[in-house]
């Protein structure tokens, strides 16, 4: 067997290989096939699938109904990005720039909330939150601050917080390592060359930081359009993203096949997200 | 007056936490002057020059730069630049695009900025790289971008920090003669921070010695050699012989020293040496002569070729003195003197100039 492996090293690395890909093929190509698959069946009354060839499932994506969320869900996960990309950055450039025992001390207690269940989490949002008896409006009336609740449940609000609170680290993390990595000198050498701060800022610290601000939008972006526990608690059942719809049509309206057309949707414009991505990545190198 | 010193600490003390790495340091550097400071690392020179580009802000005392006093004016104001250890080229601009920084941010106008940096470019061998990033260079191709990002803006004072420390042995040697060229040419103050004696000779006007945090001496390549004030100095640059002995009489300029057992040796004074101290008398191998004629106003010693090091145009001999101690004798490889070479076990005569050596209090 060693003597095999020796002589052939290719085999070497398809040995190497095979755990992953076996893996990779039964729980992810496999489904992500099926998913598509059902998206032309026609549904069964109790959930599942009928074999039999239906392609209205697609076409009714398109109905305005779900093309609305479908774009609401897109801009509040458009918000979620850019306030956790303006929460993020400057959060990610102090730890960066602090001395290494304190940074981790500060990158652990980033992370530490993250050891607590999301689902948890979430519902703690909702005490805090709710309209007539969240902690936030309760106190803020006993003080008499405000005399009617603030609108801070069952909207937009609601599920932008949500999400910007869960997907915060995604968004540090990244930026924390781009920076990380940036060489100090650097900085002494643009305002060596008389560049105030902000200008040192704008032309080396920025585009140099760039793919960490990609990478990070990128994963707050992508999760925040397919959230379903966000919006299906903090939007009060009244506001939902097309997550949301989606679990409907498999839990509560049985039909299989059109939430499975809705996934293969939501896929494909995740896939345009990450090939921009990709694209724009490689390009920030070379950026002037 | 004041216009000719380009350069000036005074008086300058930089503490980080409790470590005092820069201590009263008190420094005149002339206009036009290729001033290097040099010293082991965590001696104060990088720090030095840094608070002359204004990256650190010193805890005492001010820095002039053509006599204006430059307190905590951040870097970005002031007229000098810097050409960093390792480069720090910015990666994701081309090296036209890293030249034309300074002038881009002083706002120079655009036509300008490109006549000036194709100037530049030129001057330092460069043409027609312009279009390359940092990365695609070569560590002596780098080392010129960074050197002309810094002449472009013709600043009043050039800072190099340890330049020429990443390359290998021959470009660096290249590069001194280069440099020191260079700066001949374009006319400006270099102050050049290095921990390598060599380099220091051979491109400065002006060497400052550090140690520790303090400016110990300031002179010509040629004084702080021959005449080094303290036992750091003569030590750190170039090869030095130490004898130690007890100080038992002066004569002028010169002090006489028992070196124990029985030798007896003349040397410069320093000042504030006294009778009967402990004394180090250092001289220089090159400075020695093997079995020379009787002489006087010469130090002879007798002893026995311990080794013999040759080296291509010298050869090195280690003579062991009763006493044990081991001198260095150098002595260049004359192709006329045949009969001046020596062997292991040979009794010698080692004799030196008493005014080439010199004691220093222990």
């Amino acid at each position: 067997m060693l003597k095999a492996l020796r002589r052939y090293p290719s085999l070497n690395a398809w040995l190497l290989l095979a755990p992953a890909t076996l893996w990779l093929m039964i729980f992810f190509i496999a489904p992500l096939f099926i998913v598509i698959a059902y998206g032309f069946l026609e549904r069964g009354t109790y959930g599942g699938v009928i074999w039999e060839f239906n392609p209205g499932n697609f076409a009714r994506v398109f109905d305005s109904l779900y093309l609305n969320t479908f774009f609401r869900s897109v801009y509040i996960a458009f918000l979620t990005t850019c306030f956790c990309l303006l929460i993020g950055y400057p959060l990610g450039y102090y730890i960066a720039t602090r001395p290494p025992h304190k940074r981790n001390t500060l990158l652990l207690a980033l992370m530490i909330p993250f050891w607590t269940n999301f689902l948890i989490r979430t519902y703690a949002w909702l005490t805090l939150l709710r309209t007539n008896t969240g902690l936030i409006n309760v106190t803020l009336m006993n003080l008499g601050i405000i005399k009617d609740p603030l609108p801070t449940f069952g909207n937009d609000f609601a599920i932008v917080l949500g999400l910007v609170y869960g997907w915060l680290p995604d968004m540090v993390l990244p930026i924390f390592a781009a920076l990380d990595r940036l060489d100090r000198s650097l900085l002494e050498a643009a305002s060596d060359l008389y560049a105030p701060g902000r200008r040192v800022f704008r032309r080396v610290i920025w585009p140099l930081s760039l793919p960490g601000v990609i990478a990070g939008s990128m994963l707050v972006f992508i999760p925040s359009l397919g959230a379903f526990v966000t919006p299906a608690i903090l939007g009060g059942g009244k506001s939902l993203m097309i997550g949301n719809v989606i679990s409907n049509q498999f839990l509560a309206a049985h039909d299989w096949p059109f939430g499975s057309a809705l996934s293969t949707l939501m896929m494909g414009l995740m896939l345009v997200a990450t090939l921009i991505y990709f694209r724009s990545t490689a390009g920030a190198g070379r950026r002037k | 007056m004041r216009d000719e010193i380009g350069v000036e600490l005074r008086d300058v003390v930089k503490r980080f936490d409790n470590v005092t790495a820069v201590d009263h340091v008190s420094l005149e550097v002339r206009d036009g002057e290729f001033f290097s400071l040099l010293g082991p690392s965590g001696c104060g020179k990088t720090t030095s020059l840094r608070m002359i580009a204004g990256f650190e802000m010193p805890t005492l005392g001010d820095i002039f730069i053509r006599g204006v006093p430059q307190g905590y004016l951040p870097a970005y104001k002031r007229p000098v630049n810097t050409v960093f250890q390792h480069y720090a080229l910015f990666p994701h601009m081309t090296v036209e695009q890293n030249v034309a920084f300074g002038l881009e941010m002083s706002k120079v106008p655009k036509p300008d900025i490109a006549r000036r940096v194709k100037e530049v470019l030129d001057l330092v061998h460069l043409t027609g790289m312009d279009r390359r990033r940092p990365k695609q260079l070569s560590g002596g191709q780098q080392q010129r971008v960074a050197l002309a990002r810094a002449l472009v803006n013709h600043p009043k004072v050039l800072l190099l920090d340890e330049p020429l420390g990443a390359l290998d042995l021959k470009l660096r040697k290249a590069m001194q003669v280069e440099l020191k060229a260079l700066q001949t040419r374009v006319g400006i103050t270099f102050i050049y921070v290095t921990h390598d004696q060599e380099e220091a000779l051979t491109m400065s006007d002006r060497i400052g010695v550090m140690d520790r945090g303090k400016l110990l001496q300031v002179g010509a390549p040629q004084e702080v050699y021959e005449a080094p004030q303290s036992r750091f100095v003569s030590d750190f640059i170039g090869d030095t012989n130490y004898l130690e002995g007890h100080l038992v009489a002066f004569r002028g300029e010169y002090c006489k020293v028992a070196v124990e057992p029985g030798m007896l040796l003349w040397a410069n004074n320093t000042p504030d040496l006294h009778l009967d101290q402990q004394v180090t008398v250092a001289f220089r191998p090159e400075k020695i002569y093997l079995n020379a004629a009787e002489q006087e106003e010469m130090n002879t010693l007798s002893g026995v070729v311990h080794e013999v090091v040759y080296t291509g145009s010298n050869t090195t001999y280690h003579v062991e003195l009763p006493n044990s101690t081991v001198l260095m004798v150098r002595q260049q490889n004359v192709a006329t003197l045949p009969d001046t070479r020596f062997h292991t076990g040979d009794r010698v005569d080692v004799s030196w100039p008493i005014a080439s050596s010199k004691a220093f209090a222990n």
